[in-house]
């Protein structure tokens, strides 16, 4: 049996959540949105929680989020400060990758 | 079924104290946490070592399991519990973990049965209660053709279906799902109700896929920007060329600047993957140097020599 899904949606930083759809994403209750804005691990446009839009990476920053929260028992603050630093090590990661690859483009016949 | 040491997995001895066994879980989880590391086997690892840690930091439990070691039958890799072997310890869900049993070995299984999620109720009248169906997530690699063309993927997901008495049943399903043009690694796409039926009525989860876009021979990728590496001849260098350039979409002719430099790069606006707005595609210039296949080219090169006074190193002079 083949279900053909036609209804793909892209979730993509174009497209702001609000509140409650971040809530559906994710699976959260609101209160736990509104602790991570307070520690200043999301960091919605808009000033009043109904005002509040979110990109899919609020979305993807939230689950990680919970997780470590779930998995290693680490607080907010250091939560935040976690994702901080996965966040520059992924962009370094990323980027010697780049830079590997065109040294190794530019050095081979070269 | 397979024997796992506990005590091996967490790294810790057979007599060690329940704080020495709480240090090297957290110690453990914090190397492996699939979030953190990027080790490719970190999340079976990960979950090895919450197997182990549900069992080990339970006294009642870690007494069971000290002596199902002890009287066990091994044949091998092979393990077979005593006959007639029942915990009393069991499992309960929740505590420092909250993992998710139902990820753990046929051993764990085998001693303490799955209590946790839906499993271990007793088979009877359909619940009353309605509960959300689990998320499922999953990886989709595609090419970099196909984040610029758009493709169609078939899917098969293990799914838990709940019967008639209740009871859930592994099962799994086909899924046929267009991936648009223009994603970008690690786009996320979710498909609405496509993920474990929700119980007792409840919504079924959703079908997360993340987008994994496989290394190309040709572009590297940052977002929906392109970097492809032209090589050009010293003469296209000095004089200036108009190269037909490989994109995504086809050739474009790009024009070299005259007294072009190896490692320059060029942009060529909107020839990246598709999006509002497209990326770029750069271009870094490698001059690749002809080898002299005859006396008559090195006699080329030698009037070049003496024609041009050129010295590559005049900024290295003291």
């Amino acid at each position: 049996m083949t279900d053909i899904v036609s209804a793909t949606e892209l979730l993509d930083d174009s497209t702001p959540y609000g509140l409650r759809d971040l809530c559906d994403i994710c699976a959260v209750r609101a209160e736990f949105v509104a602790e991570m804005v307070d520690a200043g691990i999301l960091e919605p446009a808009g000033s009043a929680p109904s005002h509040w839009r979110f990109s899919i990476q609020a979305a993807i920053r939230l689950r990680k989020a919970q997780r470590l929260q779930r998995d290693l028992d680490v607080n907010l603050a250091g939560i935040a400060l976690a994702l901080d630093l996965l966040d520059n090590l992924d962009a370094m990661r990323e980027r010697i990758q780049t830079l590997e690859r065109h040294l190794a483009q530019l050095a081979d016949a070269g | 079924m397979e024997f796992v040491d506990y005590y091996e997995v967490m790294g810790v001895a057979q007599d060690a104290s329940g704080d020495d066994i709480k240090k090297a879980y957290r110690r453990l989880a914090r190397k492996y946490h699939p979030d953190v590391s990027a080790a490719p086997d970190a999340e079976q690892k990960f979950k090895a070592v919450g197997e182990a840690y549900e069992v080990l930091k339970d006294p009642e439990k870690r007494q069971e399991y000290d002596k199902l070691k002890k009287y066990g039958a091994f044949e091998g890799d092979q393990f077979t519990p005593p006959r007639d072997w029942r915990s009393s310890a069991g499992f309960t869900e929740g505590g420092y973990t909250e993992v998710d049993p139902a990820h753990f070995s046929d051993l764990f299984e085998a001693i303490y049965g799955r209590t946790g999620a839906f499993h271990g109720r007793p088979a009877g009248p359909a619940p009353e209660f309605t509960l959300r169906g689990e998320d499922i997530h999953a990886r989709v690699p595609i090419t970099l053709g196909e984040a610029y063309c758009g493709t169609t993927r078939t899917f098969s997901v293990q799914i838990r279906r709940i019967d008639a008495r209740g009871t859930p049943v592994p099962d799994s399903k086909t899924l046929k799902a267009a991936i648009p043009a223009g994603v970008v690694n690690g786009q996320k796409i979710r498909l609405k109700g496509q993920g474990q039926p929700g119980i007792g009525g409840g919504e079924n989860g959703d079908l997360f896929l993340e987008v994994e876009l496989e290394q190309d021979h040709r572009f590297a990728v940052d977002g929906r920007d392109l970097t492809l590496v032209l090589p050009i001849a010293p003469w296209e260098a000095i004089l200036g060329a108009s190269i037909d350039v490989p994109t995504l979409g086809g050739g474009v002719k790009l024009t070299i600047p005259a007294n072009a430099s190896g490692g320059q790069k060029l942009r060529m606006k909107g020839r990246g993957l598709p999006g509002r707005p497209p990326g770029d595609q750069y271009v870094i210039l490698k001059i690749v140097v002809p080898p002299a296949k005859s006396e008559k080219d090195r006699e080329l090169i030698r009037r070049m020599q003496e024609q041009m006074s050129f010295n590559p190193r005049s900024e290295l002079a003291a």
